[in-house]
């Protein structure tokens, strides 16, 4: 699904460096990203999902060379292969929960709004145990509720890769399994790939793999 | 389309805040556009009635007063002309008088008393009963009729006021016989009588009852003074005969005159008779009185226009200023967007919808409004005309 090779990046001179020699996540695979703060973990996901572009290496996401794509090229890419979830869930306040979900397709002309798109999305919410708040307002639901949406705005498009940013960092500690089993459950029925970071090592044997990012941070030039 | 989805749903969501900045906005553009309205209508009606006035003849002071209270019927109370000054302009063949009498009024409206003449003059025609014919009748204008619910067969009673007359002023009760068409002028808001039964709420002019008999008379045992003697506050037809006046008519009052001249030169040979600056008349054209009004009306209205001007920036500024800082608020929102596939153009176009939305919506308030004070602005330009008379 993913294939990164001798992809290097860093924010300006003699700032945070990164080198990821190699790294491969399989079609449907779980694989949890941990590392210090710092080490340059969110900064993989944005160059998995073309919001930075690397230095040099190349990056392959479901048979396409997201390096080798343009501006345009990598948000369609983006908007239509990728689903994030993020730690703050990132719910806008002022649409509710079902117009939380369909946000990806109000945003970019990649996507098409349809009955099937809403059928989809009614299905997740009520798979994720929120179908009935779907009218509410982010401020009238739970955190864990919250989550929830989040997760079938990041299903809602399909993707074959989700990438998800400390997703559980913000929940209790029952919350947090509940979600991350839901996001897993979903992710096997959508047929996608997870990539997530999380510093929670309690959650890590629930992920097949673990790759530790301390090994890929490099010192910045002198 | 999506852009002005989510346009509308934040303002919606957010709508105290965008419920001020619209009002905000609305008021900013609605202000000049309505105050220009009114004041070009204001204008436009200010010139026509003095155009419309060619000559106006009343005591010497202050031509604007004499102007305000023969033309617009404001509450300006020049000194009263005696009405041989009428007499002397019919004598002269040179023009048609028209006595003008405003000191008087009913239930917030005018009385003024005038003659047929005034009539014709204006092209006032009535739309319900008739005109003036008896002594105490009285026609009211079209706004008086809907202000005051009233119509023919229905009577009004004049304010009690001291004015010329030291002892005092007793009310009258005047039946209305007719309801003018409205000219959005300030006849609409006049109550006309004839210039007579003005003298006779101003108490030159009385009845009595009969209690004077013929027999009494022959005896010489007449009273000619008694405390008895009743002052009618209504003119009917039992007791109309008994009403006269003391004294000689040349010297009853009258507001003004409106004068009508011939001619040209009929009007210029009648103002050079009134150009003596110590004489107790004058004779003045309204129009420049007017024009000079409107003038100055027009050199504060520059001043306003700068006032406005500053405080439209002033506001715009803290609009600004407001979407701005929303804009700040969103940032994050910015951010998700542009990891979840947006283009910055698209962000861009979201958060333009927004203001251009909000902008919209505030023109469509003011377009409405200052389409209603347009379609309003001769009747309230009338009202605001004759505020205060």
């Amino acid at each position: 699904m993913v294939r990164v090779e001798g992809v290097r990046f860093g924010y300006g001179a003699g700032g945070f460096r990164l080198h990821v020699p190699s790294f491969v996540l399989e079609d449907r695979e779980r694989v949890a990203i941990v590392g210090p703060s710092g080490s340059g973990k969110t900064t993989l996901l944005n160059l998995i999902a073309g919001i930075l572009v690397p230095e040099e290496g190349k990056i392959d996401v479901a048979g396409i060379d997201v390096t080798a794509l343009n501006e345009t090229g990598r948000r369609r890419f983006r908007a239509s292969q990728i689903g994030f979830v993020f730690q703050d869930f990132a719910l806008l306040d002022y649409l509710s929960a079902r117009q939380n979900i369909y946000y990806p397709y109000r945003i970019t002309p990649a996507l098409k709004l349809d009955a099937e798109v809403r059928d989809r999305a009614q299905a997740l919410a009520n798979a994720c145990g929120i179908g009935d708040k779907l009218d509410r307002h982010p401020s009238a639901l739970s955190q864990g509720e919250q989550q929830r949406v989040a997760i079938c705005r990041a299903l809602v498009t399909q993707p074959k890769l989700i990438l998800s940013d400390e997703a559980t960092g913000n929940l209790d500690p029952d919350s947090k399994v509940r979600i991350l089993d839901l996001l897993f459950e979903q992710a096997q029925a959508a047929g996608a790939a997870v990539l997530a970071v999380t510093h929670d090592h309690e959650l890590l044997p629930r992920f097949e793999r673990v790759l530790d990012f301390a090994q890929f941070r490099e010192k910045a030039p002198a | 389309m999506n852009a002005l989805y989510l346009a509308f749903a934040y303002l919606r969501y957010h709508w105290a805040r965008s419920l001020v900045l619209v009002l905000v906005a609305a008021l900013i553009m609605f202000v000049p556009v309505a105050t220009q309205t009114l004041l070009s209508s204001s204008e436009r009606a200010l010139v026509a009635r003095g155009e419309a006035t060619p000559l106006l003849l009343g005591s010497r002071g202050s031509q604007l007063d004499l102007t305000m209270a023969a033309l617009y019927f404001g509450e300006e109370r020049p000194d009263p002309v005696p009405m041989r000054e009428v007499e002397t302009v019919w004598d002269s063949g040179l023009g048609v008088p028209i006595p003008v009498h405003t000191a008087f009024s009913s239930s917030g409206f005018r009385i003024v008393g005038t003659t047929i003449d005034y009539f014709d003059f204006r092209q006032l025609t009535v739309s319900d009963g008739r005109g003036l014919s008896l002594l105490g009748d009285a026609v009211i204008g079209a706004k008086v009729a809907e202000a005051l619910g009233k119509g023919a067969g229905d009577a009004l009673v004049s304010s009690p006021e001291n004015l010329f007359d030291l002892d005092g002023v007793y009310p009258l009760e005047m039946p209305i016989v007719g309801v003018l068409e409205q000219t959005n002028t300030p006849d609409d808001e006049a109550i006309f009588v004839d210039i007579k039964t003005a003298w006779v709420i101003q108490g030159i002019g009385h009845g009595h009852e009969d209690v004077v008999t013929a027999t009494e008379v022959a005896n010489g045992t007449a009273a000619l003074a008694n405390a008895a003697v009743v002052q009618y506050q209504r003119i009917t037809s039992e007791n109309i005969e008994s009403f006269h006046f003391h004294g000689s008519q040349d010297d009853f009052p009258t507001s003004a005159v409106i004068v009508v001249p011939n001619d040209t030169r009929s009007a210029t040979i009648l103002k050079g008779r009134y150009l003596d600056a110590e004489g107790p008349t004058q004779l003045i054209e309204p129009a420049g009185v007017i024009q000079s009004l409107v003038d100055r009306i027009f050199r504060i209205k520059a001043l306003l226009d700068v006032v406005t001007g500053i405080i439209a920036v002033a506001a715009f500024a803290a609009i600004g200023l407001a979407v701005f800082l929303s804009y700040r608020l969103r940032a994050r929102e910015i951010a998700t967007a542009v990891k979840l596939g947006a283009r910055r153009g698209m962000v861009l176009r979201l958060l333009s919808s927004e203001t251009v939305t909000l902008l919209l919506i505030a023109g469509g308030i003011a377009a409405v409004g200052a389409a209603i004070v347009s379609q309003n602005a001769e009747a309230w330009t009338g009202w605001l005309l004759t505020l205060g008379a």
